[in-house]
């Protein structure tokens, strides 16, 4: 395989990128909400609420930037997936866009202005589930079958998305993951809160949660050998970064187990689902949506494709060090994550 | 002619979508500005009550820039779902600002979050106030930036068409159109002072109904004051707008004042019914209009005879109009005699009377904001790029627009009625008298 370092891939490279930091900030997002509301339910709230919400607080606002980023830059970027992906994905991006206005409008609502509610941690617990699987839509509809062209025009067929068991395979591995994820985050969060209890019972989810994540990401690829047979070949070529990933999954769940050293845990956690999501990236090249559209034809013109670039430099170089002091004040701030400092 | 209806469907929703984000955005570009400002005052003074406000205001402006946050994800979003021709044309050519906003959202989004959990964080509240400072040029760019897109889809520029094909892009020359800068400054000072009003508007309820506290009257004050300026300003930049309009959209200007001849010594045609052409009991200002358009009582203003029907925007733009510059001079005016009022001492501007007038100020400049905005927008009518390509055009093939209409209709009832509540809720729990005697008591009452 040959990647030459084109504009097209570039700004591939820094959209994907986005997208994996989106995917996990709001994965922990989501899990928490889910772990919340269930605490709710299961009497251990007073156990888990301080946690969450002491992470959640300051930064949901930040996650919601990384899905804007993305999408604004698919269509700066690929003006063309604008049209198809645009025309196709009217009723899914729909939903995902009211469940997440309702999950972030009323986080905020619940937070700075009313009193815990146990409806609206359902709610919030709720759509923390279904966001996952609506977006993860997107992923499976790209590699393609799904969509054909009616007159020129490109149309979803509904009845087989929703009848493929690579969607729903697609949609379990959304939320198992967003689930572990998060509970692999906050046993780490927590235990550098000193806040034990909580600690532990994040512990045990992510335990819980390891076993059908790796079986539901098997089984995605057990499945695209019958949907999407190129696809599926040229993940085998990259058979190594998925065995690495592997690899790393299964020293963070060792590391958990004998409740050793969270930090790494995490970070290998991290590592695991960078290289899945960049072999997946990598294997889907070059098409953005089986058969019809690739990264060169839909690209953007080359004085616009200059200009993002140089913009996102400059925005980034703004970014980076603002996010730093984000983290530093809330994330990594001892006596913030303790809860001697609050609002 | 078979996609008529997911078309009209797609304007409502992309209007519903927008009426109610420009709310929430609008708010969300001044209350920066003012919570900066009234801390700003506050630590000068040394005067507790500036700092209070600075504080509850930010309260409220968290519920806001919330649902500010999520219904500005949806437009971005539907207008790829609606709007995919268009979109696919724009991203060629005026992507960039859309792709710089989304670092102004960054930027505001990462220091509200540290604003908002630092207040007691610092010794020096000055550090604190600096916080606020790329919160509010976060806000402020988020509100260039697209404006600028919206200036472009009136005024494209930045780009030619040979043979159906894109060529010769210059994504800055397209950011910096003939429409931009009348477009960027009026948005933006709009955006301050209907915020002032809308704040004034509060402190004169509070008023009114509940407690004659000071604190509610230095925020009138204060309020009122900046509002005069900001509005006129919005006059001022208003006939700019004008100005930009004859030049370079004389179809839309001269819809919107029902001129339909092209003439010298234009009058300007206020309010009125229409008969076929003939306009019935306007209040006509003499030689007003080509004053508006030109800056001088004899110039030529191009009529309607100029163009064709089918590129003529629906002349009912002309109210939205009217009743936009009219609510515009009301608040410059209700501002200036509560500013002559109190220097002068008239026990007028501090009657009921007057108070329910500021009262109703803050609903009126937020009518305008949406007037203006559907006068610009259903003026442009039928271009979505004026000039280049229809709106109808431009609309997505998907039929299934009318059921996201009412899903969407149906969140923004809840999200609306939601922020009522919640921000009613969480002032009336907590009323300004409580928290400063809380104060006080912490503070062993060095401070009234
Ligand atoms: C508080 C709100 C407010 C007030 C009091 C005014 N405006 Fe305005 N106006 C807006 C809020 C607004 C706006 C919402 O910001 C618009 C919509 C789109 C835009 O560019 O600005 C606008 C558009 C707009 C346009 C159309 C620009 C275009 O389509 O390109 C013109 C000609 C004016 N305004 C002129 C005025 C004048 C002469 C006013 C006299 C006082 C005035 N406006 C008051
Ligand atoms: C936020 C304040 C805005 C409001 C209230 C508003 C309102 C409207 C209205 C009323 C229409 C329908 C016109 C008609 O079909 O009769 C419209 C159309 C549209 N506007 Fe705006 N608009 C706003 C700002 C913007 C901005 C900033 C953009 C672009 C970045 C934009 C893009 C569009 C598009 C794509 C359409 C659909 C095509 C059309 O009907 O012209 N709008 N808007
Ligand atoms: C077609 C038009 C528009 C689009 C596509 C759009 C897009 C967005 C998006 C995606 C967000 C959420 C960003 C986040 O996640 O933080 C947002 C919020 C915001 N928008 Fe819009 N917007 C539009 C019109 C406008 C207009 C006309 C203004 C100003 C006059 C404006 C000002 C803002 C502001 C200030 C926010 C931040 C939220 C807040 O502080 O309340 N937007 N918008």
């Amino acid at each position: 395989m040959t990647l030459t370092l084109d504009l097209e891939i570039i700004g591939m490279v820094v959209l994907w990128t986005f997208l994996f930091g989106y995917i996990m900030v709001a994965s922990i997002d989501f899990g928490a909400g889910f772990f919340h509301a269930f605490s709710l339910f299961s009497g251990t709230n007073h156990i888990l609420a301080n946690v969450i919400q002491r992470y959640l607080s300051p930064v949901w606002e930040v996650t919601n930037v990384f899905l804007v980023f993305f999408f604004v830059g698919v269509v700066g970027f690929f003006p063309k997936t604008a049209y198809y992906y645009g025309t196709t994905l009217l009723v899914p991006a729909s939903f995902a866009i009211i469940l997440l206005a309702i999950r972030g409008s009323y986080y905020a609502f619940q937070t700075y202005g009313a009193k815990e509610h146990k409806g609206y941690a359902f709610m919030y617990g709720l759509s923390g589930l279904l966001l996952p699987a609506s977006l993860s839509i997107v992923l499976t509809i790209s590699e393609g079958g799904f969509v054909s062209l009616v007159d020129g025009s490109p149309v979803l067929d509904y009845w087989a998305l929703f009848t493929s068991p690579l969607t729903w395979s697609i949609v379990l591995l959304s939320i198992v993951a967003s689930l572990y994820i998060s509970a692999v985050f906050l046993t780490w969060y927590a235990n550098k809160a000193k806040d034990y209890k909580a600690a532990a019972i994040m512990r045990k989810y992510a335990l819980i949660w390891a076993l059908p994540l790796i079986i539901t990401a098997g089984g995605i690829i057990y499945e695209l050998q019958f949907h999407n047979d190129v696809h599926y070949q040229r993940i085998f070529d990259l058979w190594w970064m998925f065995a690495l990933s592997f690899l790393l999954f299964v020293v963070t769940v060792c590391l958990l187990w004998i409740r050793k050293n969270y930090g790494l845990a995490l970070i290998l956690l991290l590592g695991q689902f960078s290289l899945a999501f960049y072999a997946y990236g990598i294997s889907h090249y070059p098409y953005l949506l089986y058969p019809h559209l690739t990264l060169y034809d839909s690209f953007t013109n080359q004085a616009m494709a200059i200009s993002l670039i140089v913009a996102f430099l400059a925005g980034f170089s703004l970014l980076l060090p603002s996010l730093y002091l984000l983290l530093r004040l809330f994330l990594f701030n001892k006596d913030y994550v303790e809860g001697n400092r609050s609002s | 002619m078979e996609n008529e209806t997911a078309l009209q469907f797609s304007r409502w929703l992309t209007e519903l979508t927008l009426s109610f984000h420009i709310i929430y955005a609008t708010l969300g570009v001044g209350v920066p500005l003012m919570i900066m400002i009234a801390q700003w005052v506050g630590i000068k003074k040394n005067d507790f009550h500036y700092t209070l406000l600075a504080r509850r205001w930010t309260r409220g402006f968290v519920i806001t820039v919330a649902v500010g946050v999520v219904t500005g994800t949806a437009i971005g979003l539907q207008l790829s779902l609606l709007w995919p021709n268009f979109m696919e044309l724009a991203g060629n050519v005026i992507a960039l600002p859309l792709f710089m906003e989304t670092f102004a959202f960054f930027f505001e989004a990462i220091f509200l979050g540290i604003y908002l959990y630092t207040w007691d964080r610092f010794e020096n509240p000055r550090k604190h106030l600096l916080l606020l400072v790329p919160v509010a040029i976060g806000s402020s760019f988020s509100a260039v930036f697209i404006t600028m897109v919206n200036s472009f889809m009136n005024a494209p520029r930045g780009f030619d068409i040979a043979n159906g094909e894109l060529v010769n892009v210059n994504p800055l020359q397209a950011m910096v159109n003939p429409a931009m800068p009348t477009k960027v400054s009026h948005v933006v000072v709009t955006a301050f002072m209907t915020v002032a009003f809308v704040l004034a508007a509060i402190a004169a309820f509070r008023l009114l109904r509940g407690s004659d506290h000071v604190y509610h009257k230095k925020s009138l004050h204060m309020t009122l004051k900046i509002g005069l300026i900001f509005s006129i300003a919005t006059a001022v930049i208003g006939d700019f707008s004008g100005k930009y309009l004859a030049e370079y959209q004389p179809e839309k200007l001269a819809a919107a004042e029902w001129h339909f001849e092209t003439q010298e010594l234009a009058p300007l045609q206020m309010y009125g019914i229409l008969d076929g052409e003939e306009v019935k009991y306007s209040i006509k200002v003499p030689f007003a209009l080509s004053m508006l358009a030109h800056g001088s009582p004899s110039a030529e203003v191009i009529g309607l005879d100029q163009f064709d029907e089918d590129v003529t925007p629906p002349l009912y733009i002309h109210y939205l109009f009217d009743f936009m510059v009219t609510i515009g001079m009301l608040l410059v005016l209700l501002s200036l005699i509560y500013w002559i009022g109190t220097a002068r001492k008239w026990e007028f501007v501090h009657s009921s009377f007057f108070r329910w007038l500021i009262v109703l100020g803050g609903p009126l400049s937020i009518l305008a904001i949406e007037l203006g905005w559907w006068l610009a927008e259903v003026g442009r009518q039928p271009w979505i790029l004026r000039g280049i390509l229809r709106t109808s055009e431009a609309a997505t093939t998907n039929q299934n627009v009318d059921l996201m209409l009412l899903l969407f209709a149906g969140l923004y009832f809840i999200l609306g009625v939601g922020t009522i509540v919640v921000l009613a809720r969480l002032f009336r729990n907590n009323p300004v008298e409580q928290e400063l005697k809380d104060r006080e008591a912490e503070k062993g009452g060095d401070e009234y």
